[in-house]
Parts: structure tokens; sequence; C-alpha cells
């Protein structure tokens, strides 16, 4: 279990002091895949670099399976680091090692005998599905494969957490999907916990289990990927949710009253609601936005309906739409919604 | 003039002395450039590192005060022409070498003068590399040391084989100017002939040896640049 507790991060500017994190707690379970999602300059790298103790944080703790982080030395630092390994956006291989000494060389790092780790770097390479490659160089390589002998070399010092900074971002979306294909398999096959940081709703939909929002330095939403984005409460989650701005383009219509429904489930996805409504209840609702997407088998979503008439008719439509199964139903009274 | 300088005496006396004395010389100037290349490698390469690794945010960070003495002390030898510079340090090189003059004499002041221009050369090499694979190798456990043995220096190798092939070709031209302290050699063989005695044959033939050397030396380099960089594959 990773324990993120108060934790802050000043960093020393030319323009004076600029906060990157600003009390930041999560609690990241054993076995999962988490997402920390957010805009560019939010502070998510700064978050995954304080994890691992790349950046020290100016206040709060980093507890690793109860292991302060920020009270080891250096020499303890290094140990718990083969443990808590990383993958990078930019890959960081050795551009003047083959794959396979690549792979070695976290195992070299903790003096592991030569022959030993060369074995051990061949079964990664099956692993990520390179076999064919330990001796070619990173530059005779595609951006996908890179991030595989990236990946097997994070496995080989076989850690408990897998920090990903980025890793797909510079990756078309076919390779994006591969290697995160790669990622699940590993989590579900040898059950490291993994921690993605990235600024892809797609990438959090397709494998994480948990969702951290963070926005400006701080975590503004966090919990279950389904729960948060079936129903975003903060502005960034949904500029992040819905970034067509689904709640923010209506325009007021005198006598309308607007209603939310939220889908959380498939069932409901798939119902012609608006239409049924109609016919069975006669009423007549129109779609001022409208937002759904697909999540793991599931879909959720967010619709916002505009209904012309009285109290009554608002009560019926709500109390109809209330029936069906795995849906959320609320009366939108504020303009942002 | 022409004729003079190509006259039956002068051609004669010339083959003379290019089968008796330049084959030695060729010989002293290659072992002369070859060791005091090696050496000021030997020196400049932890000196080149330390200034890289020692910055404030390098892996190594030393305290400001060393780095700045470490930075006044290479930009001293740097500033000092190679031609005073040579007489300055004859005591050291009577205590290094036994003798102040000769041949393998002339490699200590040329060893002086190389090893913190090659420090400045490697230092600019390391800079070249990615600091993100630095971070990568501090996120997977590396100690400074590994990091700049296991890192540093083997991701700059190509980078390195340049910078030196520029060193091997200043030291050569250096190592022609130690003939006035009596180290031997083309340039010695040069000045001797060429300056003192007037036979500007045997000047322009050692000037042009100086030059097929320089580019023997830096086709090799470039050609182990290129062999040992194996990112444009």
């Amino acid at each position: 279990m990773i324990e993120i507790k108060d934790l802050s991060k000043e960093f020393e500017t030319a323009d004076g002091k600029v906060e990157a994190l600003k009390h930041v707690n999560l609690t990241i379970q054993d076995g999962g895949i988490y997402g920390i999602i957010g805009m560019s300059g939010a502070g998510k790298s700064t978050l995954v670099r304080c994890i691992n103790m790349l950046e020290r944080p100016t206040e709060g703790t980093v507890l690793i399976d109860g292991c302060d982080m920020g009270s080891l030395s250096n020499a303890e630092l290094r140990k718990v680091r083969r443990e808590v390994t990383m993958i990078f956006q930019g890959f960081n291989l050795l551009m003047q090692r083959t794959c396979l000494k690549n792979i070695c060389f976290p195992l070299e790092l903790a003096g592991m005998d030569k022959a030993e780790a060369k074995k051990r770097a061949l079964e990664l390479l099956d692993v990520v599905g390179l076999p064919d490659k330990a001796n070619a160089y990173p530059a005779q390589l595609s951006g996908g494969q890179q991030q595989r002998i990236a990946i097997a070399r994070a496995l080989a010092t076989e850690p408990k957490v897998l920090l990903c900074d980025e890793a797909t971002s510079a990756l078309d979306p076919k390779t994006t999907h591969s290697i995160l294909e790669l990622i699940r398999d590993i989590n579900a096959r040898l059950g490291i916990t993994v921690i993605i940081i990235t600024h892809q709703m797609s990438v959090v939909e397709e494998i994480c289990t948990h969702v951290a929002i963070l926005d400006e330095g701080q975590v503004v939403e966090e919990g279950a990927v389904s729960t948060v984005f079936s129903s975003p409460k903060s502005m960034a989650a949904k500029r992040l949710v819905f970034p067509d701005g689904a709640d923010e383009i209506m325009t007021e219509t005198p006598g309308e009253r607007r209603i939310r429904v939220v889908f959380s489930g498939a069932p409901a996805a798939k119902t012609p609601l608006i239409a049924r409504m109609a016919m069975e209840e006669q009423i007549a609702a129109s779609i001022l936005g409208a937002s759904t997407r697909s999540i793991g088998d599931k879909a959720y979503g967010n619709m916002l309906l505009g209904i012309t008439g009285d109290d009554e008719m608002v009560h019926r439509a709500m109390t109809y739409l209330r029936g069906i199964e795995d849906i959320l139903v609320e009366e939108v009274t504020d303009h942002v919604g | 003039m022409l004729d003079k300088l190509f006259s039956q005496e002068v051609l004669e006396e010339t083959l003379w002395i290019l089968q008796n004395e330049i084959p030695l010389a060729v010989w002293e100037t290659i072992y002369v450039t070859v060791l005091a290349t090696a050496f000021a490698i030997v020196l400049g390469l932890p000196l080149g590192v330390l200034l890289t690794a020692g910055e404030k945010d390098g892996v190594l960070p030393l305290p400001k005060g060393v780095m700045h003495v470490l930075n006044i002390f290479i930009n001293l030898l740097r500033s000092v022409p190679f031609l005073i510079l040579m007489i300055m340090v004859v005591p050291l090189t009577r205590l290094i070498a036994g003798t102040a003059v000769g041949t393998t004499a002339s490699i200590v002041p040329l060893v002086i003068a190389a090893f913190p221009f090659v420090a400045r050369l490697v230092e600019s090499s390391l800079r070249e590399v990615n600091p993100n694979i630095i971070e990568m190798a501090q996120s997977m456990g590396a100690s400074p040391f590994q990091i700049i043995v296991k890192v540093l220096i083997p991701e700059s190798v190509p980078s390195l084989m340049s910078n030196f092939t520029i060193a091997i070709t200043t030291i050569l031209g250096y190592s022609a100017m130690s003939g006035i302290i009596g180290g031997g050699g083309l340039g010695k063989i040069a000045i001797n002939y060429g300056y003192y005695r007037y036979k500007y044959l045997v000047m322009l033939i050692a000037v042009a040896l100086l030059i097929v050397l320089v580019q023997i030396f830096q086709s090799l380099g470039t050609r182990a640049a290129v062999k040992s960089d194996k990112r444009l594959k």
C-alpha cells in the first residue's frame, strides 16, 4: 500500500516560489492500476517523482508498505528503488547498449552475477514479446518496441510497484493500446501495483481501476474510475471527462427546466429513453447536451435534458427516469450544473 | 630562387636527411603525441567528469568553493601560451623526467598544456548526455559513481572519440614547438633545418609529413567515433 500524506512540493524559480503540489493525500491499494490524471502543469510528474524521492517533498510523507521514503538514507533509498521502478515518456534507454544489456542494467546496479542477469533479461524479453531483439540497439527499434524494452528493464528487479510517467504519450493510439495491454497483463500476472501518470482520458478509461484527478497541485477528485467518470463533480474533472464542455454550452430558454441524466451502466445507455418517455409519459424533452463514453464493458455519460413545463411535469419526468436501472437523475439549478 | 631550392646539391643533401633523420623524426612525433595524449586523457577525463558531475544539479554535487577553484585552475593553465608554459615548467619536467631536454622530457609540458583542454572537451561531451537518462538511472537505484561509470561515460563515447581526436591533432601541433627545448620530431627538423639553416625544402617536407599525420589521426578518430555510435543505425 502506498500512502501519500499531506504532501507539498515547492520549487524555487527565478520568479519566486512555485507550489507544484499542495497538501496531496492519496492512498493507493496494492495490486491495482491507479491513474493520476491532470492537464499539463497540474503537478502529476512531480507527484510521481515524490513517490520514489527523485524529488524530495517540501512537506508531508510518502509511506510504501509502511516505510517512510523520506526518512531513508541515500543508500537505503537506492535499494528501495529496485522495488519501485519507473518507465518514462521518452523511454530513456541507454542508446549505446543493446536491448539485452539495457535490461541487465538495473541488475548490474544491484550487483547480480552477469550470467544470471543475462538469463533473467532473456526471460523478460520473452515477457514483453521481443525475444529476437536481444542484440539490437534501441535506435533500431520503433517507439513501441523501445517502451517494451523499458518495461522489461523496469521489471528486471522484480518490483512491487511500477510507476508509469506519461509512458504512452509519445506513441500512436494503436501502439498505446498494445502497451496498455502489456501493462494490464503484467499487473494481472505478477500482481505489481501500477501507477499511471497521464493526461489522456483514454488511458485511464482503458486500464485503470482507480483514478485521482490532479488540478493545480491538488487532488480534486479521487475514487473508482466508474464513480469519478460517471458523475464528475469538480470543474477539472468535468473538463477532462467532457472536454467538449457539454454542461457549459447551453443557452437559457425562459420557462425551460433542466435535468441532468447520468448513465452509470450499459443497459441504460442502450435504452432509447427519450423516445420512450415521450411515448409513455407524453413528455417532450430536448437534449441540450450529451457526452457518453464506454469504459471497459460499461457505458457512462452525462446528458442534459430541457423540459418546458410545470413542477408536476418535471417531477413526473424525473420519476420516470429514476425507474430505469443504472441512471441518476437530478435537476440542474445553477448555471454550470 | 627556385633553381637554388632544387639544385643538385640541395636535392642530394635533402635526400640524405630524408633517409637518415626523417624516419626517426616521424617516429618521435608519433611517440610524443600519442603518449602525451594518453596522459592528458588520464588526467583530463576524471577532471572533466568532476566539472560535469560536481555541478549544483549534477550527479555528485561538490561544494561551490571546490568547483570554483577547479574552474580557475583549469582556466589558468589554459591561458598560458604553450611556448611560455614549456619554459615555466622546466623544474617540474626535470623532477618527473630526470632531465629538462630531449624528446621524452618534452612530453611533460605537453601533458600539462593538454590535460586542462581535454578536461574541457570531456566536460562538453558529458553535458550532451540526455538528463532524462540520468534520471532513469537514479530511479533504478544507481549510485553517483555507477551513473558516471555506467551511464555518463559509455553514453558519450562517440562524442568523446571525436573530442579526443581534436585533442590528439592539437597536441601534434604543440609537439612541433617542443623542438625549441630539445624535443625531437618533425618540428625539430623543420625548425633546425628550415629556420636556422635555410633549408626550405627539408622544412616543406617536414610540414608535409605533419599534415599527413594530422590527416591520418583525424580520419582514424572520425572512423572510430562513427563506428562507436549506436544511435545511427
